[in-house]
């Protein structure tokens, strides 16, 4: 038995890190779906080359977080998925489109390629834009009237075209030659998503919420977390002179863009955390209010503590084994 | 058409269509490392075109089940939520092990086993391929764990209307479990048995004559020879343990509407509800009673034990019940007659000389697997209504309060990409099997290739 108070929080931090490993793993080929349009044919194998051993495990941890917010807060589970109904219909048929074109688009007949290309995009573009929808609706309270919804449009729009600026982050990093000279151009066309994106959050979340409010403006925490949005616009400069540069000689610096992207995800995720802590269900519910039994939570922290050391392993292994520049994908 | 009907609806085709897919891949793996097994201590080039041709079968039919599985997880919060908020208790901690345990295994390695064999050792491969075989087990493992608790379940008590477990032990090893989990994987068996015989003997009408196609004849139609007699058996095991269990469960399947003796076993028969009796029986008599009591005289319950004081029933719809089982085990006695065939012809006539009509039957049955698994699972699931867990929760406490409209729009979109995703999914898998042979390249991997080379060892 762990401590009941403890437990909760835990449960917390691992969820958070799912959804945020997620939106930063999965984000990267959601993005890379999403730029389909803007690639030749050739060019389009080669993006799904620098994916294709990826993308299912990245998925898992979109299983794995919402499988924690299942088992661990089962309550608020139910309250935020239903409200979030029909953005979570239209995530999973992007999910399920982009997930079988992968497949199908390398084994269907060779007519079939170009239906199933955009079915990949489509399927991209689905699943980013409701991603983006919920999260304006999180930051809004889950509640459906015209202005809320209305920033969630924005945050879809400004997520998905954050999801491509990481996605190009990793084409750059993955590639080389022609195609890594257009990503850095679809890199720079995509960096304001993330702008606009994570400014929208910032300065909605605290007029939504008073308590949100005081605990970012009351002295001393506004100067403690004043590095937070310091670095990440240090960060967007840093990136907008490095794209302007790239590619380098000798493709110095080709991992920067991706890497400058993880990081603003990063930076954006901790403030968005501080602001709802410690509510899950936003100023309704608290995580331990919502929080499963201790018992439960007891059993399945056992056995989390024990595997997520060998997930984290084996996923590495996987990454190492596919580093370098992204080659054809062949069964051989 | 309410929100609970549609919700059931909606939940059925999400999860009718996911089960195909893992059914397909729990034993594929498996068969997929017997492929690479045999190719490392035979150097027979068929053993490896039979993985190269598998392997792409089976990432197609990962994709979808990944795909397809996590609407899965999603509809239990979107649509049930009665279910996790009652016995979230037991049920998170096993979706949780599922997770942990088989999701992300199954899902890295399988990005090794398909991309990285010119990458990896060869021993590390054939590692990530007994790892996706072990992780699809697993997971099929601790989901039937769920399910079978929802069917019988044990270890738990109620604590102000809320499930609270008590013993681990007893909630993973509760009394369906073992039948239900051997039923499983047996289906799965026979599902992939029959889709490598029935591919294989298209490729082989179309003219196929490499030698990976005979061989995958004799592996599916061996495979299916030998599980089937053993799925008759487990059936029948799994059959008394739900009559133990769930009583008005083989009531329906039998469609007995009286608690008593010399009970027949039905061909054909209406039932019919409202009458509370069937018409236009057809059966064998006292036959059900033998096999489910070893008796002729044995009493079998009947349907009329399970309806409340109020009239209302207690027991699952007849006819659909009634129905699956039959199309269950007609299947699966259609099975048992074509594998047993094909063995006597191959014995008699070897694998190359298998009349025509017998190789159009079994390419017909290429998926009479995936009709039985969603008849066994139809006669199971349906049969235990109208409780979610049984004797705990009802599926009607469970449902969300969702608007009609809202859940009829969007089952209303599941089915529509389902439709097209099934049509594409057989139709390409159809075209691998035209393009198998013709497309005849030589193997061009390093740690694959028929000669001996650094990494493989004979003894793998």
């Amino acid at each position: 038995m762990f401590d009941p108070v403890a437990l909760p929080f835990i449960f917390a931090t691992l969820m958070g890190v799912s959804i945020l490993l997620y939106v930063v793993l999965d984000g990267f080929d959601l993005g890379v779906g999403l730029l389909f349009p803007f690639a030749e044919e050739d060019e389009r194998d080669r993006m799904i080359a620098s994916i294709g051993p990826f993308w299912d495990a990245n998925e898992t941890w979109l299983v794995l977080a919402i499988g924690l917010l299942l088992v661990a807060f089962p309550v608020a589970h139910g309250d935020i998925l239903t409200a979030l109904y029909l953005p979570v219909a239209v995530m999973l048929i992007g999910l399920i489109l982009r997930g079988v074109a992968f497949e199908f688009r390398a084994k269907a007949p060779l007519g079939h390629k170009r239906p199933w290309d955009v079915a990949f995009w489509a399927g991209s573009l689905m699943t980013a834009l409701s991603q983006g929808f919920m999260l304006g609706m999180y930051v809004m309270g889950l509640e459906w009237t015209w202005p809320k919804v209305g920033f969630a449009l924005l945050t879809a729009g400004a997520l998905a075209v954050a999801y491509s600026f990481i996605g190009a982050g990793w084409v750059i990093l993955k590639t080389d030659g022609a195609l890594q000279r257009k990503a850095v151009g679809w890199a720079k066309g995509g960096i304001w998503g993330i702008v606009l994106g994570m400014g929208a959050v910032s300065a909605a979340t605290p007029l939504v919420s008073q308590r949100i409010f005081d605990k970012w403006f009351s002295f001393p925490e506004v100067a403690l977390l004043a590095p937070l949005p310091l670095v990440s616009g240090g960060l967007v400069v840093a990136l907008w002179y490095a794209l302007r540069r790239l590619p380098a000689d000798g493709d110095r610096f080709a991992w920067f863009p991706f890497v400058g992207a993880t990081a603003l995800m990063v930076l954006g995720f901790c403030g968005m955390a501080y602001s709802f802590y410690p509510y899950i269900v936003p100023e309704k519910l608290t995580i331990w209010e919502a929080a499963s039994s201790t018992e439960a939570l007891s059993i399945i922290l056992v056995g989390t503590l024990f595997v997520l050391p060998v997930i984290m392993g084996y996923t590495v292994l996987a990454y190492f084994i596919f580093r370098g520049k992204a080659t054809k994908l062949s069964y051989d | 058409m309410d929100t609970l009907l549609l919700s059931r609806i909606q939940f059925a085709a999400n999860i009718s269509f996911h089960i195909l897919f893992p059914t397909i891949t729990i034993a594929l793996g498996w068969v997929l490392l017997f492929f690479k097994m045999r190719f490392a201590r035979t150097r027979e080039r068929k053993w490896m075109d039979l993985y190269m041709f598998w392997v792409k079968v089976f990432a197609l039919s990962f994709a979808l089940g990944v795909v397809s599985g996590i609407t899965m997880s999603f509809q239990f919060g979107t649509n049930w939520p009665g279910f996790m908020e009652t016995v979230g208790n037991i049920a998170g901690p096993l979706l949780a092990y599922e997770v942990l345990t088989a999701f992300f295994l199954e899902a890295v390695f399988l990005g090794i086993m398909l991309f990285g064999a010119s990458r990896v050792p060869g021993w590390l491969h054939t590692m990530a391929t007994f790892l996706v075989a072990f992780g699809t087990t697993m997971s099929a493992f601790w989901i039937l764990v769920l399910n079978s608790w929802m069917h019988t379940p044990a270890g738990y008590e109620l604590v102000d209307g809320v499930v609270v477990a008590t013993d681990w032990w007893a909630i993973i090893f509760n009394p369906s479990l073992p039948y239900r989990l051997a039923h499983m994987l047996l289906a799965s068996g026979l599902t992939v048995a029959f889709l490598i015989a029935g591919l294989s003997a298209y490729r082989w009408l179309r003219g196929d004559r490499a030698p990976a196609v005979a061989t995958g004849l004799r592996v599916g139609v061996m495979l299916g020879a030998v599980l089937i007699p053993i799925q008759i058996l487990a059936g029948d095991m799994h059959g008394l343990n739900t009559l133990e269990h769930q009583p008005q469960k083989v009531a329906a399947m039998e469609g007995n509407w009286e608690t008593q003796g010399n009970v027949p076993l039905l061909l054909f028969a209406l039932p019919d509800e409202a009458a509370r009796e069937n018409r236009f029986e057809i059966g064998i008599p006292s036959l059900a009673s033998i096999i489910l009591k070893h008796d002729p005289a044995g009493v079998v319950p009947g349907l009329n034990d399970f309806v409340a004081e109020d009239g209302t029933a207690m027991h699952p719809p007849v006819a659909p019940v009634f129905w699956s089982f039959r199309v269950m085990v007609g299947i699966g006695m259609a099975m048992l007659v074509v594998a047993w065939a094909g063995v006597f012809l191959m014995w008699r006539r070897g694998a190359d000389a298998l009349p025509r009509p017998y190789l159009w039957g079994l390419t017909g049955m290429s998926f009479a697997g995936w009709g039985a698994t969603l008849a066994g699972w139809y006669t199971t699931e349906i049969g235990r209504q109208p409780w979610l867990v049984q004797g705990v929760l009802t599926v009607e406490q469970a449902v969300g309060d969702i608007a009609a409209g809202m859940v009829l729009s969007t089952l209303i979109a599941y089915l529509a990409v389902y439709a097209v995703l099934m049509a594409a999914y057989i139709g390409v898998i159809f075209h691998l099997a035209r393009r198998g042979g013709v497309l005849y390249e030589p193997v061009a991997s390093p740690g694959m290739q028929p000669v001996t080379s650094a990494g493989i060892h004979p003894a793998e």
